[in-house]
């Protein structure tokens, strides 16, 4: 249904195959949040990957900062409509922490957890392969608190809701299990060149 | 708590019955819906708008009245000088046009329902929308529940439904009100010449008969980071604060 008298702000220039349909591009990077940010300093700070309930292994910041180091380049859209092209990111690729715990495809799906209780779910094929890791530098900086640090995980081809801020730990489920969001309403994949926002799109 | 959300939003055509001015940059409009929903004070619905060509740009916008039986909800929405979307609805929308939107949306930010734990406010600018959603649910429905609110806003002509707040502050029991203006002094004795700070929150939660129970925080990014932090000096857990930010 064309809105009388709507025409947009349409450059012409944008390159229109990075825009998923619904989103916009931004310059700034937007904060969105259900709460408070924590403050978790990097000595305090653990990851810890599990098999359902068992921790298989744990590493402190040094330890998982000697980790192989990955660098992606990518463009990020957030359920809220805001796109963000060519966002650059350091981190450890979730291939490479499996590895250092000599796993491999544990179950095929996962929850990310984080230090303010969020948590979200991904399946482990759109986490493996390269296609996410714990990201730790943002644009060449320790990554911002307000945008998750001191490690976020990123999930770049998925709504960026799943890119859990604060993040301390991955879990691997055998069943596909709700997260935060998509206990509330959120769609359990949240692929946005299909615009699935909410739990039926 | 998830219930409410648990059906899905369907996209639906509305016609804007009513615009009101409520301050310079802030306007209310009425928008009456083809098929009604249930939705929880504090919620949101997203708009779309489409150009000739098929162009969409989509934005979310909070629900500024009760939910009631009513089929008619109200949206207030700041004109920010070079956006997209706020400056259509400023400039180019009329009544009697038709806006597609889909709601209820948002499981986070929702009144806590029955319980008689004092509930803090605090709001800024167009993000006292979702906090005055509550404010005049906690009033339609008479649930004993003591509120204070806390809102900044640039000047006294910005402060959006300021006549309301003030009319309910003197006519609903256990309502506080505490207006902070930033860039002019204030004159009621009550109220805050200043931006936000923790003795502005301790000021208005001790307005409180007791400790309250959750604090829900809506503004920009930097405002609800100040707020927040206020709110865990006050004592509160983050679990129990809640946060919608409009972005930027
Ligand atoms: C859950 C939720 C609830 C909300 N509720 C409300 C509400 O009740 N009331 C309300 O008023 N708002 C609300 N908002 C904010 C609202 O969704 C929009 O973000 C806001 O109206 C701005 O949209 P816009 O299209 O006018 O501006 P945009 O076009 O989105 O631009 C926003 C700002 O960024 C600048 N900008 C960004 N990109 C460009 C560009 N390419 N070129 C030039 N300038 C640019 C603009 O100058 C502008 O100041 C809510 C947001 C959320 C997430």
């Amino acid at each position: 249904m064309v809105t009388r008298g709507f025409t947009g702000r349409q450059s012409g220039s944008e390159p229109s195959d990075r825009i998923p349909p619904g989103q916009h591009l931004v310059d700034n990077f937007p904060v969105l949040t259900a709460g408070p940010t924590p403050r978790i300093e990097p000595v305090d700070w653990t990851f810890t990957l599990k098999v359902g309930p068992r921790p298989v292994k744990a590493w402190n910041w040094s330890e998982f900062n000697a980790l192989p180091r990955t660098k992606m380049t990518r463009d990020i859209h957030c359920v809220t409509s805001w796109s963000k092209l060519n966002t650059a990111w350091e981190g450890v690729a979730v291939d490479d922490i499996l590895a250092d715990a000599g796993l491999s495809a544990p179950t095929p799906f996962a929850l990310a957890h984080c230090y303010d209780g969020y948590s979200t779910n991904v399946p482990l094929a759109d986490l493996a392969t390269g296609k996410a890791m714990v990201a730790l530098k943002y644009e060449g900086q320790p990554l911002p608190r307000d945008h998750g640090g001191p490690a976020r995980l990123l999930v770049p081809h998925l709504y960026f809701w799943k890119s859990a801020k604060w993040v301390n730990g991955l879990q691997f489920t055998e069943r596909d299990e709700a997260g935060f969001w998509e206990l509330r309403g959120y769609h359990m994949y949240g692929d946005p060149w299909n615009e699935q926002r909410y739990t039926n799109d | 708590m998830t219930e409410a959300i648990a059906a899905t939003a369907r996209w639906q055509s509305c016609a804007i019955v009513e615009i009101a001015t409520r301050t310079p940059a802030i306007k209310s409009f009425f928008l009456r819906l083809s098929e009604t929903f249930d939705y929880t004070a504090g919620q949101h619905v997203d708009v779309r708008l489409t150009a000739p060509n098929g162009y969409v740009a989509m934005r979310s916008y909070s629900i500024a009245s009760a939910p009631s039986d009513s089929k008619v909800i109200e949206l207030a929405i700041e004109r920010l000088p070079d956006g997209e979307v706020s400056p259509f609805f400023h400039d180019v929308a009329r009544v009697g046009d038709t806006i597609e939107l889909r709601g209820p949306l948002g499981g986070h930010f929702l009144w806590p329902g029955p319980s008689n734990k004092p509930v803090l406010l605090i709001g800024a600018g167009s993000g006292v929308v979702p906090l005055m959603a509550m404010i005049r649910y906690r009033k339609a429905s008479g649930e004993p529940v003591p509120v204070a609110l806390s809102l900044s806003s640039q000047t006294w002509g910005d402060v959006l439904f300021r006549d309301e707040l003030l009319e309910l502050e003197s006519s609903l029991p256990d309502f506080a009100l505490a207006l902070a203006l930033t860039r002019e002094p204030a004159t009621r004795r009550t109220d805050f010449s200043r931006r936000i700070d923790a003795g502005m929150v301790a000021d208005v939660a001790a307005r409180l008969p007791g400790s309250p129970g959750c604090a829900f925080v809506c503004g920009s990014n930097a405002f609800v980071d100040i707020a927040v932090d206020a709110a865990l000096a006050l004592g509160l857990e983050a679990g129990a604060i809640k946060t919608e930010r409009y972005g930027a």
